[in-house]
């Protein structure tokens, strides 16, 4: 059995030191779409972790078994039910929510965390630890994804969650929403700068130069 | 990986188990939660009805709107060639579901519209003031944007030509640009435009209309072929293929 340093790193070690996002740049497409209001950001972050966290069980639990000619199929097949379950689930309890996410959430089967995580992790490691590591990677999604939603919805619509923080200048107050944040693409620069702050912080990320 | 499990037949018998597995899982969320969906989808239009009412207000929850909505809005039936109330076809009578039978199908001459057929039955909502008045009426319309249909309501005083609202609730329009038909400051636009002039339809969504002009709404900037497909919807729908002859006859007034 793994021991609970093992075990914390794979939980928190994804947030910063080896985000998917950040560091392994997977996951960027679903990123830079759903980003722009908070509350779309935390129910995909909430679904991707979910996803990934037991996709990577159930594919630990049977890696002995799966042939290793059929073994990304078996792992597709796996990661879509689940993310089909999830959407079914979004759309009975926050109907809402899935209308604006539409069709991200299908989408996070080819979301590459979560297959990539399947495939380097799940498929050599318990199943214990491979749900820990998919609730990571989960987390750092959710990380980057939370501090994006946060600046884009904040600065874009003045707005958090929805609750006016810096009343616009439309409804009679003083602050003018920037329309840049408003559009997918900002957070394109948006990630860069979290990379470049958190290579900063961790030079050990740097690439060599070549 | 040993070679033992490279064999065809275990291949396979993992193959299957995990597909039966999988499928198992799908179909039982999807049968399961399905009471809760379509629960979530008839409040969902709902309060896009109560929306194209001006009603949405004064309800905050979905109990709220529920009730709202039981006490405000009746859904009425109308023969749209002769604009005449029918009775309720069938009890699960889906107008659009309908224009694709036998039964109800009518062929769409209309190339603009981006429908082929239409059902010759069609559903209003009346909207009743406290007295128990016709305050407003909601008429289902649809037709083709950019990229697909789109439906929505349209919302009418009780005079059967002022607009009230527009609402969409289901497009695929371009996020940013067509998709603005949602923005509510292009939604307020339309609030007392005239769908008539002398009894001809004349209502028109054009460049540089401002704000004077009570029969044209100023297009949307970078959506020509969103605003030409919303302007098609309101005259096919207001026209005598649609429910011209019914709000001519303002049945709803006796």
């Amino acid at each position: 059995m793994a021991d609970v340093k093992e075990m914390k790193k794979a939980l928190f070690g994804p947030i910063v030191d080896s985000n998917p996002i950040a560091l392994h740049v997977l996951g960027i497409c679903s990123a830079l779409a759903i980003t722009t209001k908070l509350e779309t950001a935390l129910v995909m972050s909430v679904a991707l972790t979910a996803v990934a966290a037991f996709s990577n069980l159930f594919i630990s639990m049977i890696r002995n078994h799966i042939p290793s000619s059929v073994r990304i199929i078996i792992q597709m097949t796996i990661i879509a039910s689940l993310v089909i379950v999830v959407d079914q689930i979004l759309k009975a309890y926050s109907y809402e929510v899935s209308k604006e996410l539409s069709v991200f959430v299908g989408l996070i089967i080819t979301n590459c965390i979560v297959m990539g995580r399947a495939e380097a992790y799940a498929m050599k490691s318990p199943p214990g630890m491979s749900f820990l590591d998919g609730i990571g990677n989960g987390l750092g999604y959710s990380f980057i994804l939370i501090v994006i939603g946060t600046i884009k919805e904040l600065f874009g619509f003045g707005t958090l969650l929805g609750f006016e923080i810096l009343p616009l200048v439309q409804n009679g107050g003083w602050y003018t929403g920037n329309g840049l944040l408003i559009l997918p693409f900002s957070s394109f620069i948006l990630i860069g700068l979290m990379i470049w702050a958190i290579r900063v912080y961790r030079p050990e990320q740097v690439e060599p130069k070549e | 990986m040993s070679a033992k499990k490279e064999t065809l037949g275990k291949t396979i018998g993992v193959v299957v188990a995990v597909c039966l597995a999988c499928s198992i899982v799908v179909s039982g969320a999807a049968v399961g939660l399905r009471s809760l969906q379509t629960t979530n989808a008839a409040l969902d239009k709902k309060t896009n009805i109560l929306s194209a009412a001006g009603l949405l207000s004064e309800a905050s929850n979905k109990a709220e709107i529920a009730a709202l909505y039981d006490a405000r809005v009746q859904e009425k039936f109308i023969d749209l060639s002769t604009g005449e109330y029918v009775d309720k076809p069938s009890e699960d009578f889906d107008m659009y579901k309908a224009a694709k039978t036998q039964e109800f199908g009518v062929s769409v001459d209309d190339k603009k519209v981006g429908f082929k057929q239409r059902s010759k039955i069609a559903n209003v909502y009346h909207i009743t003031n406290e007295q128990g008045d016709v305050s407003r009426l909601i008429l289902p319309v649809h037709g083709s944007g950019l990229w697909d249909l789109m439906y929505g309501f349209l919302a009418l005083d009780n005079d059967g030509q002022t607009i009230r609202e527009l609402i969409y609730y289901q497009h695929k329009e371009t996020p940013g640009l067509g998709a603005e038909i949602l923005n509510p400051a292009w939604q307020d636009k339309w609030d007392g435009k005239q769908l008539f002039k002398n009894g001809e339809v004349a209502i028109s969504v054009a460049k540089n209309v401002g704000n004077d002009n009570e029969y044209a709404v100023d297009a949307l900037s970078g959506a020509t072929l969103t605003s030409n497909g919303v302007e098609n919807t309101l005259v096919y729908w207001a026209g005598e293929n649609g429910f011209g002859t019914y709000l001519k006859n303002q049945s709803w007034k006796s």
